[in-house]
């Protein structure tokens, strides 16, 4: 289908989207009772009767590989099978969702009101949905929404419901049950919980996955998870978690996937990404599906199905590196393919722009901000983004309602814009201001930078591979084409904990920021050289500035670990450390950005440094003490900032 | 000679003709009964008469009762009338001269097809068309001075350059002739088999085994690339029993026999084999050997394998026949297993000592309706876990109930219409079937009435606990009877632009209604992606159980209208279908054979890294694996190169032999953990070769020890006792490896040791 290949093309402003549609429109005009009391008769897969939640349990404990793992479990640990079959039905009870529609149509009623005095819109592409719908009574479905704010799967299920659509089970963390009345009416109304970490517990990890599966190859229900794990808390995404899309998938590869349907008429098992995004300025929330994409199509070619003939189906094995590959490789470009899809506000422009000059020390004029959107607008379009700019009002009203509705994190006055750092002082205007310590005036200017970065994360994937580029330029000693090369080489495998990057498409991603910056008259690109234009300096300035924090940050955490990194520094004790040091550049006015106290930027950085083999973690006095290879981590450093060719990291990675 | 061992003759008799009437109703009526049953001499070189032919159903020149371009007898085909009804023409079976009033709508609505769209086939074999032989003088000059007959007619030759695939029928139909034999010979007994493949080892000539012709895996086919002159070795004139011996239950029996002038004749004896494959009316005793064949009644009778007690093979090193025909042997592999199965690759079988039983005293067909296909086979499984399988027990799907269902024939009087008012409207209507999720099982019991009658009951019984109901002996024999007519069935789809295949397949139990259910989705979207117009029929049925699983049988058809090139579309949906059973954990072939599905082949090749493809290629000799041996790390996923045997050698009624040649068998091991005694016909099982290919040596001179050491690793078992350096002055030639009678089970006369060379060097 469409997407599956659809984020190697080479022009992203050739993707045609879908038109939105106002849901609460209706909302406002009619009753909310009757419509929570409306006639919900939903598609289902091949015609299926609904299975209820105890009938699922029952197919779950009954099922060949869940007997299988419990005889497993029950020689190993000698207990006795009453015992662990109890267990077993605990953990099941504790897990499985419990889905009504009396809590559905409750949740749809007060759902009602909260979403329409909170938004003014919730914009969702019907098209989208008239896709899913379809593909649903043909393929069991599994939904995959970004996440990015608690609301996500509620609002997921609420549409489904406004559409008639077959209402998902969602794959929860159990710190949502944790909250006693809430955790069940998730529950009532579709959730399943999962066990945040279960290592090696064989029975959960059995009952978990025969679960699902269930569910997902009998098309009782579209499965919905998310991807990236837990929300993100920074806006950006985050590197897809494989076990769930691994369970998913399974089926189809076992040729199992239609067990027990009545009436088959195809025996493709879709899975369909559906994409949300929110707008968190609490005016609109736009919902978009996108194209589904069929298991079918993504493995086609790369497994070889018949590897599962030689063993029973249910005895539980390792999946082997040809589907792991291809489940990560899924897993990435079904993130890629959310990202595309994530509707970007002009809000979301404008808090990169004040981020940059804030960080330059500048205090732009209105008007100077408008022409920089403007540009930006025009920039991010060509690069393919899904930017929501209303375009029949002129930019100026578009910058000015955008701010107004940001007020708390910017500050206008007298015809200038510039980020609201005093916030802490605005928030209590009636207490005499009181002494304040310069690290906490820095900390709550750091909850505004901070607060502004995570609305520039959402942008951040449209300029990533330009901006990887740029920055490559930046630091490579010359405007050869292979020294570039090397060096954004480089960049993208250092910071691929930190961005969605796709294992193995260094070239490809090369070669895309090369045809768009290009294509932007940015750059001239020769066999031989690289070479910025005349016009291109405003461009490749601003998407070296929007990487620069991150570069900057690494470095950081790089001289933390050759300065004052102790034999005995444990991975606990990392972030806390890290972030005393950094206080301290900044206080220093060593360091400009403040955004680098961004904890998940430093285990990012961690991250990719063990990644790469210059931290290890050895099992010390404490477990988890980390082996810091100062040489190589210099290295690092030094060829981040440029005082090093590309070459000598690479050496010093192997 | 007629078997008095225990109860009386005549009743046996009766028995036997009663038996005839009911299963093989259709079969021809022997001209006359003179006992054919007889020890019999190899027949006189010179009976240039058609003597031989007696009493046998299949005469020398075969158009004279069948059809060229299409499925059995000439007199025999369905045609839609005028009234909008159809017939049945000719008087050989039990449906001929009947009117089916429900067929042509089936038709119509299934394909959406209209009588008045025809594609009629050609009707006359246009000799001219055919290009003129191209003989080996000196071959055809030897060939003479044996006495053997031969022919280089037009037609005969025609008549045995295809199977019944649907890419060689097809062209047929628009009248297009390929390549075909240049000689056709028709040996009369094992001495002539002999005396021919000497000869065409001698003049380098190619040998196509021709047995019944019925073959589906275009094992028939000339190849194109071939220069030399082809010669169709036509085994249909040894056709006699040679002995029947009572004592052990076995018959000798010539390899050329089809199925049912062998059943006929020791039915006069008051035995039966109990083989009885579909194709039975034509299909040969020698490529049943040959392709692995199964019978519907091999619950009772069992599979081919399991039938033969001995079987003798030339092959162009020799003869190769065990020296005794006791029930079992432990010395080493069996023999046996690689002859069964080669498809003619190894060698032309000749006789077979097989298993006889005397004919049973009773028989009852059956059937069960099941609410739903998943039901159905549960059933099945149970019934295979209780080990109670009647002689036959088969399901079919709603569709291919269905289709039963349109070759009822008129009903004969009212009241029997009446009757099957009532039966749907109970099963149905008070039963709450769904009539379109409902399937059937048909049933065939075998044995003593008491038996029987008991063993019925036990199978109903466990129906019942599947929500089976007994449906009537009526239902059942129909099901049987559609096996039978389906090929001709095809005939009437091809003239009407529907194309039709049938394959199948074994597969595990727990994996049974995956393969059914997406092999038949596949089939459905394969068609909807390659632009067919219409939907498809993509029906199956299970139709052999086993202890650990079970044999599927699809067919699958669709109205081509519109379609540019129907057979290629044909041929990708067929291969999409065999790719998804693959998937699935099904074998390639249950019983069919492998023939030259080489795509496929290459499938089951690359997935057999465990076995290690050196191994196989030194095994089977024909997989020459370039750059593969010895000490390479073998490809992770990469194919192997498969060619198909430059010298292929050998026959059995399905393969060519050709001359000049070293054994080779094509490499068919299935990746599936299919059960033992587990049916599996694609290709023989990969057991050793006695002599070793180039590709050992790679292409270089080896030293004898290091061959002989390697054979003996891969022989294992068997006694190397020598290994023969190449000749003087053919320094490129692998060594031949003798395999002295190793341990007592096999006698291998290697008449012709010659040594082997390849023209084709391996790099």
């Amino acid at each position: 289908m469409a997407s599956t290949s659809g984020y190697s093309h080479r022009d992203p402003m050739l993707k045609k989207r879908d038109e939105f549609e106002d849901l609460l429109e209706e909302r406002r005009n009619s009753s909310d009772l009757r419509y929570a009391f409306r006639c919900y008769s939903p598609v289902l897969y091949k015609a299926l009767s609904p299975c209820t939640a105890s009938s699922l349990k029952n197919m779950v404990l009954r099922s060949d590989q869940l007997r299988f793992v419990m005889s497993q479990v029950c020689q190993e640990t000698g207990r006795a099978v009453v015992d662990i079959q109890e267990e077993a039905s605990a953990i099941l009870e504790e897990m499985a969702h419990n889905l009504q529609l009396s809590t559905v149509r409750f949740f749809a009623f007060t759902l009602c009101k909260v979403f329409k005095t909170l938004f003014r819109s919730i914009c969702v592409n019907e098209e989208g949905i008239q896709r899913l719908q379809q593909v649903i009574q043909e393929h069991p479905v599994v939904l995959l929404p970004s996440h990015r704010s608690y609301m996500d799967f509620l609002l997921m299920s609420y549409i489904m419901y406004t559409y008639d659509v077959a209402l998902p089970v969602i794959a929860a963390g159990m710190d949502f049950m944790g909250m006693k009345f809430v955790g069940e009416m998730l529950r009532m109304s579709g959730a399943f919980f999962i066990r945040r970490s279960f290592g090696a517990d064989k029975l959960y990890w059995a009952i978990f996955s025969e679960y699902v599966k269930t569910i997902v190859k009998n098309g009782f229900a579209p499965v919905e998870f998310f991807l990236e794990g837990t929300r993100s808390r920074t806006s950006k995404s985050l590197t897809p978690k494989l076990g769930l899309l691994n369970i998913v998938m399974d089926p189809f590869f076992k040729g199992k996937e239609l067990l027990g349907v009545p009436k088959p008429k195809e025996s493709t098992s879709g899975l369909i990404k559906a994409r949300k995004v929110l707008s968190e300025d609490y005016g609109s929330i736009h919902v978009y599906f996108g194209e589904p994409v069929s298991v079918r199509s993504l493995s086609q070619g790369k497994i070889d199905r018949s590897q599962f003939n030689l063993l029973p189906r249910h005895i539980p094995r390792r999946p082997s590196e040809e589907i792991s590959n291809l489940v990560n490789d899924s897993a990435y470009r079904l993130v890629r393919a959310q990202e595309e899809n994530m509707v970007l506000m002009p809000w979301v422009l404008l808090a990169s722009l004040l981020l940059q000059s804030h960080h330059q020390n500048q205090v732009t004029a209105l008007d100077e901000l408008t022409e920089q959107a403007v540009w930006l607008r025009d920039l991010s379009r060509q690069y393919g983004a899904f930017l929501h700019w209303p375009d029949h009002v002129p930019p100026s009203e578009v910058v000015s309602s955008s701010l107004s509705l940001h007020r708390g994190l910017v500050k206008i006055s007298e015809g200038r814009v510039q980020l609201a750092l005093d916030q802490a002082e605005q928030s209590d205007p009636g207490e005499p201001p009181r002494a304040v310590t310069p690290e906490e005036e820095l900390l709550s200017q750091a909850v505004t930078v901070l607060s502004c970065a995570s609305y520039r994360n959402q942008a951040l994937h449209i300029f990533l591979r330009p901006a990887l580029l740029a920055s490559a330029l930046h630091t490579a000693s010359s405007n050869n084409k292979q020294e570039v090369f090397n060096s954004f080489s480089f960049l993208r495998n250092m910071f691929s904990n930190e961005f969605i990057l796709c294992p193995g498409a260094t070239v490809q991603d090369f070669e895309d920021a090369c045809f768009l910056l290009v294509k932007t008259g940015a750059l001239q690109v020769s066999q031989q050289e690289v070479v910025v234009t005349e016009t291109g300096h405003r461009t490749l300035a601003f998407l070296t500035s929007m990487l620069d924090p991150f570069l900057q940050g690494y470095q950081v955490v790089c001289r933390f670990l050759c300065e004052e990194a102790t034999e005995a520094l444990t991975e606990k004790q990392f972030v806390p450390a890290v972030r005393t040091f950094i206080l301290k550049l900044l206080l220093a006015g060593r360091l400009r950005y403040t955004e680098v106290l961004s904890s998940d930027l430093q285990k990012n950085s961690l991250a990719a440094l063990m990644r790469l083999g210059a931290v290890r973690k050895i099992k010390g006095a404490e477990p988890g003490t980390l082996k810091v290879n100062k040489v190589m981590v210099n290295s690092l450093e030094d060829t981040l900032g440029g005082k090093l060719p590309t070459q000598k990291a690479a050496v010093a990675r192997l | 000679m007629a078997a008095n061992g225990s109860g009386g003759g005549s009743d046996r008799q009766r028995v036997a003709q009663q038996r005839l009437r009911i299963i093989a109703g259709h079969l021809r009526r022997p001209a006359d009964e003179d006992s054919a049953v007889r020890a019999a001499e190899c027949k006189a070189p010179q009976s240039e008469s058609d003597a031989s032919a007696e009493g046998k159903t299949v005469p020398r020149r075969r158009q004279e009762i069948m059809k060229w371009n299409g499925w059995g007898y000439n007199d025999t085909k369905f045609i839609f009338n005028k009234k909008g009804q159809t017939e049945f023409t000719g008087k050989r079976y039990r449906l001929s001269g009947m009117i089916l009033p429900g067929l042509q709508d089936w038709f119509e609505n299934t394909f959406g097809a209209s009588v008045h769209h025809k594609s009629p086939a050609t009707n006359i074999l246009n000799s001219s068309a055919v290009q003129p032989p191209n003989l080996n003088e000196a071959f055809v000059e030897e060939l003479k001075s044996t006495g053997v007959p031969f022919s280089h007619d037009a037609e005969d030759r025609v008549f045995r350059a295809n199977g019944h695939c649907l890419h060689e029928i097809f062209p047929l139909r628009e009248g297009k002739i390929g390549r075909v034999p240049d000689t056709v010979v028709w040996p009369n007994c094992h001495n002539d088999v002999v005396k021919i493949v000497e000869l065409a080892c001698k003049h380098n000539v190619c040998l196509i085994p021709f047995g019944g012709g019925t073959s589906v895996s275009s094992a028939l086919e000339c190849p194109l690339e071939e220069t030399r002159s082809i010669v169709s070795l036509d085994t249909s004139q040894m056709n006699r029993i040679l002995w029947i011996d009572e004592k052990n239950l076995t018959a000798h029996v010539e390899a050329g026999i089809i199925g049912q002038d062998l059943e006929r004749l020791l039915n006069e004896s008051g035995y039966c084999t109990g083989h009885e494959p579909d194709s039975m009316e034509f299909s040969s005793l020698g490529g049943w050997v040959a392709t692995r064949a199964s019978g519907m009644k091999k619950n009772v009778y069992g599979n081919i394998e399991d039938l033969v007690v001995h079987i003798k093979m030339v092959t162009p090193q020799g003869v190769i026949e065990k020296s005794c025909q006791g029930p079992r042997m432990s010395t080493g592999p069996d023999i046996h297993h690689f002859i069964l199965g080669s498809e003619g690759t190894l060698g032309l079988v000749t006789e077979v000592t097989m298993k006889i039983r005397p004919v049973p005293a009773y028989q009852k067909y059956g059937s069960v309706v099941f609410p739903d296909f998943e039901q159905g086979v549960a059933c099945l499984r149970e019934v295979a876990r209780q080990r109670c399988a009647p002689a036959s027990i088969r399901l079919m799907d709603n569709k291919q109930f269905q289709f039963g269902h349109a070759l009822k024939p008129q009903g004969s009087s009212m009241f029997t219409s009446f009757l099957d008012g009532l039966k749907k409207f109970y099963i149905t209507k008070f039963k709450g079937f769904d009539p379109n999720r409902l399937c059937v099982a048909t049933l065939l019991f075998e044995g003593d009435r008491e038996k029987v009658l008991q063993h019925e009951k036990q199978v109903y019984d466990i129906a019942a606990k599947f929500g089976g109901l007994a449906a009537g002996e009526d239902n059942g024999q129909r099901g049987y009877m559609l096996t039978f007519v389906i090929a001709y069935l095809r005939d009437l789809g091809l003239d009407y632009y529907v194309i039709a295949e049938s394959f199948e397949t074994s597969v595990p139990w727990d994996r049974v209604l995956d393969v059914c259910r997406n092999v038949k989705a596949r089939i459905v979207r394969e068609c909807k992606e390659r632009g067919v117009q219409f939907s498809p029929l993509s029906t199956c049925r299970v139709t052999q159980t086993y202890d650990a699983g079970a044999c599927v049988y699809f067919y699958f058809a669709f109205n081509y209208r519109g379609l540019s090139d129907p057979i290629h579309t044909f041929e990708q949906v067929e291969h999409a279908a065999r790719e998804e059973i693959l998937a699935n954990g099904g074998s390639l072939s249950h019983h069919h054979g492998g023939g030259d599905r080489f795509k496929i082949k290459r499938l089951l090749i690359k997935r057999r890294r465990r076995v290690g493809v050196n191994d196989a290629a030194v095994i089977t000799g024909c997989i020459l694996t370039s750059k593969r041996w010895p000490g390479h790390p073998e490809p992770r996923g990469e194919e192997v190169i498969l060619r198909s045997p430059r010298h292929v050698l050998t026959a059995s009624p399905s393969r060519k032999l050709m001359g000049e040649s070293s054994i080779y068998q094509p490499c068919t091991s299935s990746a599936n953990t299919l059960p033992r005694p587990y049916h599996r016909s694609a290709g023989p099982l990969p057991y050793p070769v006695f002599h070793v290919p180039t590709s050992i040596c790679q292409g270089k001179p080896l030293r004898l020890r290091t061959a002989c050491h390697r054979v003996k690793l891969i022989l294992g078992l068997y006694n190397v006792s020598s290994v023969l350096g190449p000749p003087l002055g053919a320094r490129h030639c692998p060594p031949t490896v003798w395999l002295h009678r190793a341990p007592t089970s096999l006698s291998l006369y290697l008449h012709r040791g010659h040594c082997t060379q390849e023209t084709e060097n391996m790099t």
